[in-house]
């Protein structure tokens, strides 16, 4: 395997994005992300693309297909193929992306995440991202992805004592850092009052614990470290791309209040990066909602099981703090378009890295973390991005 | 041949909404009404309750007090004018749903309210001719009355199921006859959601008639009078009617008052002899003989001398499958609540 | 919808119905829904899957008042999902019904009931199962 580098990355701005179709926004993530790497669209080898459910959102499957093929790339007869793993597809299609220039295969490829989701009406999309639950025997029987979160929020309140107070803290950290990111949906603060009595969604959980329903697509240039020497700018390496399975209804599993496969695969991407848990400068997380966030720090081992809610409270978390998490906002505030979230992760990270990050630069950050998660944690994504 | 009962069960669902409430909707006099009807607050079944689960939920409570195994079960009959589907049979849901598929017959009855004594009758018949060892017949219904109409005060929903057969019987039946004509005092459309009625046409020429004749029919053939039973069962529109039938007839209130469940739970249709007779077996002893008559509009009536045996008391009557327990059982609703559960809402969306 | 929507539920039917799981006759371990192989004896226990009914009572793991619902559910709501751990230890989620979020908590004993879970419109096959109610 060979080093990878992340030479190149273009966003959207995240939101209700009325004017852009699913096409449109791919394209332009990718045509940004190209254009950022200083390479040209005849350099390119492959395109990845992470998508969770166009088929059912916008009624088109072949997204790889459908972006080449609008970017002017068909010309090229480039393998394009889209990868589905609910809303980790973002960091599905940059682990594979990552394999096929790790493996040699491909020397330079663009990879990318997009979502559509302001096409249909909030309640179909709430069945559709349901999809990523057992359809046979949890959505079935009325489950949304919202409800499972905030049953585990309910045990983890049970089993620890983490309070409502500490839930809302995660989204006035990330609404606050939101605020700062100009692709972010949400550029605004929300006061904990807001969060605590904002309208329910599943209880304990409120509209503000939850990320919202958002369009957008982001994309990253992967290349060889021995092909990027040959680009400009500083330079960022993947220094670790790890996955994790578990069952796919959360009845079945182990824990209620954590998610098994998020700590093996971050035990699995401290490994490969041979690194441990405090070279880590920052995160981003899968903050799909406020508990998720909680459950996620703990999970990844930087506090222990049962710690996030008042490390949270503590300003642990926070910008200045021992870990800042979710410097973008997350998913919360920066919006979560399902398959572009992965991507979008990444992006933070390399901003980060690079120095770029503007206001809500992570002083001397060294070595970024993305945790991305699909549907209620049976699929955990842990990517590990360092300073060349 | 001996044919009896060998297991009942009941199910009644727990909202109820008082006679009075209604009457506030629709500007009657609150207190008269519930007095004039002797109806007083009806059962209402959930969103997520109907005639299937109603009857699910009254088998299962019959085959979990009984001896016999879900496959023992030769057929499955269950009367309702409220089916949920009107082509698909209720009766195979329940089958499935008690084991006793796929080697059984089942069929749907439908005769206004004495479609669940008439499954009785059809599992008395097959069960008394030695074509089948057991059958479960079921009363059940979840009644809907237009809204502002007298039906209104009283359609409720209930179920009770009847097994039926010649061993581990708990009590026997000694006879049942019926007496049938054709007279349009209450019908429903197909395709039409609420009823029509005959007012006070379903009084004199349709209950009282048919209930007379049926209930004199009976006590000629097995010689009997009203001094001879315990207690008396009677199909019940409200709480009126039954108590008036039964002094023509020559019945005391006490031998009615114990199978007399509409004043609290209103008309369950189907259900509602079924109901009274589940009521009284959870309560009877070893002797008591029972006189039961239904009533169904169109109209027709089934009567059935009833009499209870020793093996009652070894079976469980106590707990919250009692009537009794399910009628304490209430929750109380208004009637935004009642329109809400009983689809009165025109929905947007998926639900429409 | 499709007349054929119904089909893929149906084939659950005796699951949803009658809480019918599955046994590992090698290690016992019950499951519920029934699985084609034990999560521990893995190839061990191919073609030694037993049919298991469950009794259908247990306890709330934990639970939640859902307010934003899927299509279908809109009239329910506020409804409750629960987590409740069987007797004989598997796991299911379910709604819990006839009561209040008063009266279900975390420890909560209840016990299955035969309800409509849902239906494929009002021209549509409707479907039963199980939900829970506390004891």
């Amino acid at each position: 395997m060979r080093d990878v580098m992340v030479v190149g990355t273009g966003i959207t701005p995240f939101g209700e994005l009325w004017e852009h179709s699913l096409r449109d926004l791919g394209i332009r993530a990718g045509m940004e992300a190209i254009r950022d790497a200083g390479i040209t669209s005849s350099d390119i080898d492959a395109l990845f693309v992470g998508n969770m459910a166009a088929g059912r959102l916008i009624d088109q499957t072949h997204i790889g297909a459908l972006i080449a093929d609008f970017a002017g790339l068909a010309g090229r007869n480039l393998p394009t193929v889209t990868i589905e793993g609910a809303d980790a597809s973002g960091a599905a299609a940059l682990h594979h992306a990552y394999l096929s220039v790790a493996s040699g295969l491909h020397d330079c490829v663009v990879v990318g995440g997009a979502e559509k989701m302001t096409d249909l009406p909030d309640p179909e999309v709430t069945e559709i991202t349901a999809t990523a639950l057992d359809q046979q025997w949890e959505s079935f029987f009325g489950a949304t992805l919202f409800s499972m979160y905030a049953m585990m929020a309910r045990r983890h309140m049970h089993e620890f004592g983490t309070t409502r107070e500490q839930l809302a803290r995660v989204a006035v950290k990330n609404h606050r850092n939101g605020a700062l990111n100009p692709a972010a949906q949400f550029r605004r603060p929300v006061r904990p009052e807001s969060v605590l009595e904002a309208a329910e969604v599943a209880d304990p959980l409120g509209m503000l614990d939850c990320a919202p329903i958002s369009d957008g697509a982001a994309a990253v240039v992967l290349c060889s470290a021995e092909r990027a020497r040959r680009l400009p700018g500083p330079q960022v390496r993947i220094a670790a791309s790890a996955q994790a399975g578990d069952t796919l209804s959360l009845s079945s599993r182990r824990s209620l209040v954590g998610f098994d496969a998020t700590s093996v695969a971050m035990e699995r991407a401290l490994k490969l990066a041979g690194r441990s848990r405090k070279e880590v400068d920052f995160a981003e997380v899968h903050d799909v909602t406020t508990i998720s966030e909680i459950m996620a720090i703990e999970d990844l081992g930087f506090v222990k099981k049962g710690a996030g809610g008042p490390a949270t409270a503590s300003g642990m978390t926070a910008p200045g703090g021992e870990l800042p998490v979710n410097t973008s906002g997350g998913l919360k505030a920066r919006g979560h378009p399902l398959g572009a979230t992965g991507i979008a992760q990444i992006i933070e990270l390399v901003l980060q890295l690079q120095g770029k990050a503007e206001e809500r630069q992570v002083p001397e950050a060294r070595v970024g973390l993305a945790h991305n998660v699909g549907g209620c944690g049976a699929t955990a994504f842990v990517h590990i991005l360092e300073v060349a | 041949m001996v044919v009896g009962i060998v297991s009942y069960g009941a199910c009644i669902p727990r909202y109820r909404i008082s006679s009075e409430d209604i009457a506030r909707v629709w500007g009657q006099n609150p207190p008269l009404i519930g007095k004039q009807l002797g109806v007083f607050s009806k059962s209402v079944p959930s969103s997520d309750e109907d005639v299937v689960t109603l009857a699910v939920e009254a088998a299962r409570t019959a085959m979990r007090r009984s001896p016999v195994a879900g496959d023992m079960v030769n057929a499955v009959y269950v009367g309702s004018e409220s089916h949920p589907y009107a082509v698909k049979p209720t009766a195979g849901i329940v089958a499935e749903a008690i084991g006793a598929t796929p080697n059984l017959t089942a069929a749907d009855f439908e005769f206004a309210c004495k479609a669940g004594t008439a499954a009785m009758q059809s599992c008395m018949g097959l069960v008394g001719s030695g074509m089948m060892d057991y059958g479960m017949a079921i009363g059940a219904d979840t009644s809907q009355g237009a809204p502002g109409d007298a039906l209104e005060y009283s359609a409720s929903a209930g179920a009770a199921a009847i097994l039926v057969g010649k061993k581990n019987l708990i009590a026997t039946i000694e006879h049942t006859c019926s007496y049938t004509t054709d007279t349009p005092d209450f019908w429903r459309r197909e395709g039409q959601i609420y009823p029509q009625h005959g007012g006070r046409f379903t009084g004199a020429p349709a209950y009282f008639k048919h209930i007379l004749a049926c209930g004199r029919d009976l006590m000629k053939a097995v010689s009997t009078g009203p001094g001879d039973y315990k207690y008396a069962i009677f199909h019940q529109p409200n709480g009126k009617f039954p108590l008036r039938v039964a002094e023509e007839l020559g019945f005391k209130p006490e031998q009615v008052r114990p199978g007399l469940l509409a004043p609290e739970i209103g008309n369950t249709y189907s259900a509602a002899v079924p109901l009274g007779l589940a009521a009284v077996l959870d309560i009877a002893v070893p002797g008591d003989r029972i006189f039961v008559t239904a009533y169904g509009s169109g109209a027709g009536s089934d009567a059935f001398d009833i009499t209870v045996v020793e093996a009652i008391n070894s079976m469980d009557r106590t707990g919250p499958s009692a009537v009794r327990s399910m009628i304490e059982r209430k929750v109380m609703i208004d009637y935004a609540t009642y329109a809400k559960l009983r689809g009165k809402i025109t929905m947007g969306g998926a639900s429409r | 919808m499709s007349g054929l929507a119904g089909v893929r539920f149906w084939r659950e039917t005796k699951s949803r119905y009658n809480l019918t799981g599955n046994r590992c006759g090698v290690c016992g371990t019950v499951f519920f829904p029934p699985r084609p192989v034990c999560t521990r004896c893995h190839r061990e226990s191919i073609g030694r899957m037993e049919e298991h009914k469950l009794k259908g009572t247990g306890e709330v793991l934990t639970w939640t008042f859902v307010h934003e619902p899927r299509p279908g559910f809109e009239i329910q709501v506020p409804y409750i999902l629960a987590m409740v751990r069987l007797d004989e230890g598997p796991a299911l989620l379910a709604q819990m019904v006839d009561c209040g979020p008063g009266e279900v908590r975390i420890g909560t004993r209840v016990h299955s009931v035969f309800r409509k879970i849902g239906e494929e419109g009002k021209s549509g096959v409707i479907y039963y199962g199980y939900k829970f109610v506390p004891d």
